[in-house]
């Protein structure tokens, strides 16, 4: 549905967008992410139409942005970074509006707007003027003038900004569900998201991509990714760090916390190791030893510690050593 | 073409409701009411003439009123909506930005429009009192209905070069005032006797004067040269406000 093609953007000197491609099809969600002014709301910018490209080119729905805006835009649902609306008016009056802008009459505007009224919880302030409304609402507002006209594309630029916990949850609900027959790209900040929607998750970095995959495949690349955390009791940490030593698949280990009565520790598989390989050597020794084994998992891998050492520019990370 | 005609009426339809939901619609009207009210009749001595005519005590007060209040209405068109971002939701909306343009810029015109004819209870003082000729009197207000439009299409221009109200406002106050000035005698003097042009640099600049195309009117002469003067400010500001807006967007 969407094609995006060595997109370049350069303000002046700068260098926004530099060189992205992509495709999104229907049925999946790209969460985009990466530091502030990393090129994120530049690129919705200029899929959505909105700002035209340095270089390259951009299709949605097979209609070029450039050439035929008005097909693809039609396609195409939008919120923009700070859910711009139009203050004077309520926000029954504006959804009317976009409906309107997007072809709807009569019976079926109607319709459209008591349905996205709903998905978005928006009953109580349907008639208050969308300049007296609270951030969360007026980007619940934003959000459903997106999904007026259900399009097959969804652009969303930090949807899940300025909403309570519960809303945040709605959201997130929301568009994974649609995500199952729209292609939809969406922007945040924040990681644990990118895992509970989206089915393929971007990092983008100074105007680059710089790692592409789904969460998973991301989380792999984490330090401590395919790591056994153990908590366990009756046994001091050297003897713990001596014994897990012997295991085959083990590199190091490290002990994170030490109690008066239990041990916090994580080894650190070799490479190449079988997942589970690990784990399962662990749990053995524990039960030769007789230690009293509390709990023992296998890390996942952690987003954020992938989103750091890939987005942290070199020199910090050295300061940081 | 139909989808054009439409989309342009949704955005006029919006423009001119929120100029109703605001103060600013009322507070216009009754500034420029009370203005016009007190320039005919106080100033503009409209009783002491003792003439059944609204000339000179009431129209040719307009390109002045206008210099001052057409930029008010003018100032917000675009820059509120750079502001509030909502320029980014109307371009990525399925029209044109031609359609936001002029529906844009027609609202606006359409609401001068109705202050105007609100002006009505003047015709008709004048119509109680004496025998006015009302086709002059129609003819000057199509006059400054369209000196009007050529006033707020400069200041779409300005609204859309700056974020700020209040700089766009003075800067489309200065470039309607150079309009005026242009056709003012004491230019005409001043190029023919101290630049020593020729008359004809005189005339050239007194044809770029909404006075010189204004007074036409006034006099109930429908001059289709003056017409398309006042026409072809509107298209080529309308015209220069698509061409900023987009060189905004292009960065
Ligand atoms: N109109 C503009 N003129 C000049 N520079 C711009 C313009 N718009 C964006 N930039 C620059 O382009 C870069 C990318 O900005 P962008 O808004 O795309 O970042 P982002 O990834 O969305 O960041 P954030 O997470 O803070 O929203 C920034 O350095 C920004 O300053
Ligand atoms: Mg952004």
């Amino acid at each position: 549905m969407i094609k995006v093609e060595n997109l370049k953007k350069t303000f002046g000197p700068k260098v926004a967008v530099n060189g992205i491609s992509f495709t999104v099809e229907r049925g999946e969600v790209l969460g985009f992410l990466g530091p502030n002014g990393a090129g994120k709301s530049t690129s919705m910018r200029m899929i959505t139409g909105f700002i035209p490209p340095t270089a390259g080119k951009v299709t949605v729905g097979g209609f070029d942005i450039a050439e035929n805006p008005i097909a693809a835009k039609r396609l195409v649902g939008y919120l923009p970074e700070n859910a711009p609306a139009y203050t004077d008016m309520t926000v029954y009056g504006f959804l009317d509006f976009v409906a309107e802008l997007r072809g709807m009459r009569g019976d079926q505007r109607k319709k459209a707007i008591h349905r996205v009224v709903e998905m978005c919880f928006l009953e109580s302030v349907l008639y208050q003027s969308v300049d007296t409304l609270s951030k969360g609402y007026r980007h619940r507002t934003c959000f459903a003038q997106s999904i007026i006209h259900d399009p097959d594309v969804l652009i969303l630029d930090e949807p899940t900004d300025g909403l309570d916990p519960n809303q945040k949850h709605e959201v997130r609900t929301l568009i994974r569900r649609m995500g199952e027959k729209k292609a939809i790209i969406f922007s945040t900040h924040i990681l644990e998201e990118v895992e509970a929607v989206c089915s393929r998750a971007m990092i983008i970095d100074r105007g680059q991509v710089v790692a592409n995959g789904t969460p998973a495949e991301l989380k792999q690349k984490s330090d401590i990714a395919g790591a056994v955390t153990l908590t366990v009791g009756g046994v001091t940490s050297a003897e713990l760090s001596q014994k897990l030593a012997q295991i085959s698949v083990a590199k190091r280990t490290a002990i994170l916390k030490e109690g008066s009565s239990r041990v916090l520790a994580r080894v650190f598989p070799r490479p190449d190791t079988v997942s589970g390989e690990l784990a399962r050597q662990v749990a053995e020794v524990a039960q030769r030893e007789k230690w009293r084994l509390e709990e023992l998992h296998t890390e996942e891998g952690r987003l954020d510690e992938v989103f750091r050492s890939i987005t942290l520019p070199e020199t910090v990370k050295e300061e940081r050593k | 073409m139909s989808n054009a005609f439409s989309n342009v009426r949704t955005i006029v339809k919006r423009e001119l409701k929120s100029y109703f939901t605001s103060p600013i619609a009322y507070v216009f009207i009754v500034i420029f009411l009370f203005l016009t009210g007190f320039l005919t009749f106080m100033l503009g001595g409209f009783f002491e003439l003792g003439q059944a005519s609204l000339e000179r005590p009431f129209f040719s007060w307009h390109p002045w009123l206008y210099l001052f209040l057409v930029p008010a209405i003018g100032m917000r068109l675009w820059s509120e909506e750079r502001r509030l971002g909502t320029l980014e939701l109307l371009f990525t909306m399925p029209i044109t930005p031609w359609q936001a343009i002029v529906g844009k810029f027609v609202a606006s015109w359409l609401f001068l429009a109705l202050t105007l004819i609100l002006t009505f209870p003047i015709v008709i003082t004048v119509n109680y009192l004496g025998n006015p000729d009302n086709g002059i009197i129609l003819t000057a207000y199509i006059g400054s209905f369209l000196m009007g439009g050529a006033y707020l299409a400069l200041s779409c221009i300005t609204s859309a070069m700056t974020r700020n109200q209040v700089v766009s406002f003075i800067i489309s106050v200065v470039l309607c005032f150079m309009l005026i000035l242009a056709g003012l005698p004491a230019v005409s003097t001043f190029i023919l006797d101290v630049l020593g042009a020729g008359g004809w640099l005189a005339d050239l600049v007194g044809n770029f004067s909404v006075l010189t195309h204004f007074s036409g009117f006034e006099k109930g002469v429908l001059d289709s040269r003056s017409i398309i003067f006042f026409l072809s400010i509107i298209i080529f500001s309308l015209f220069t406000t698509g061409v900023i807006l987009r060189s905004h967007r292009a960065g």
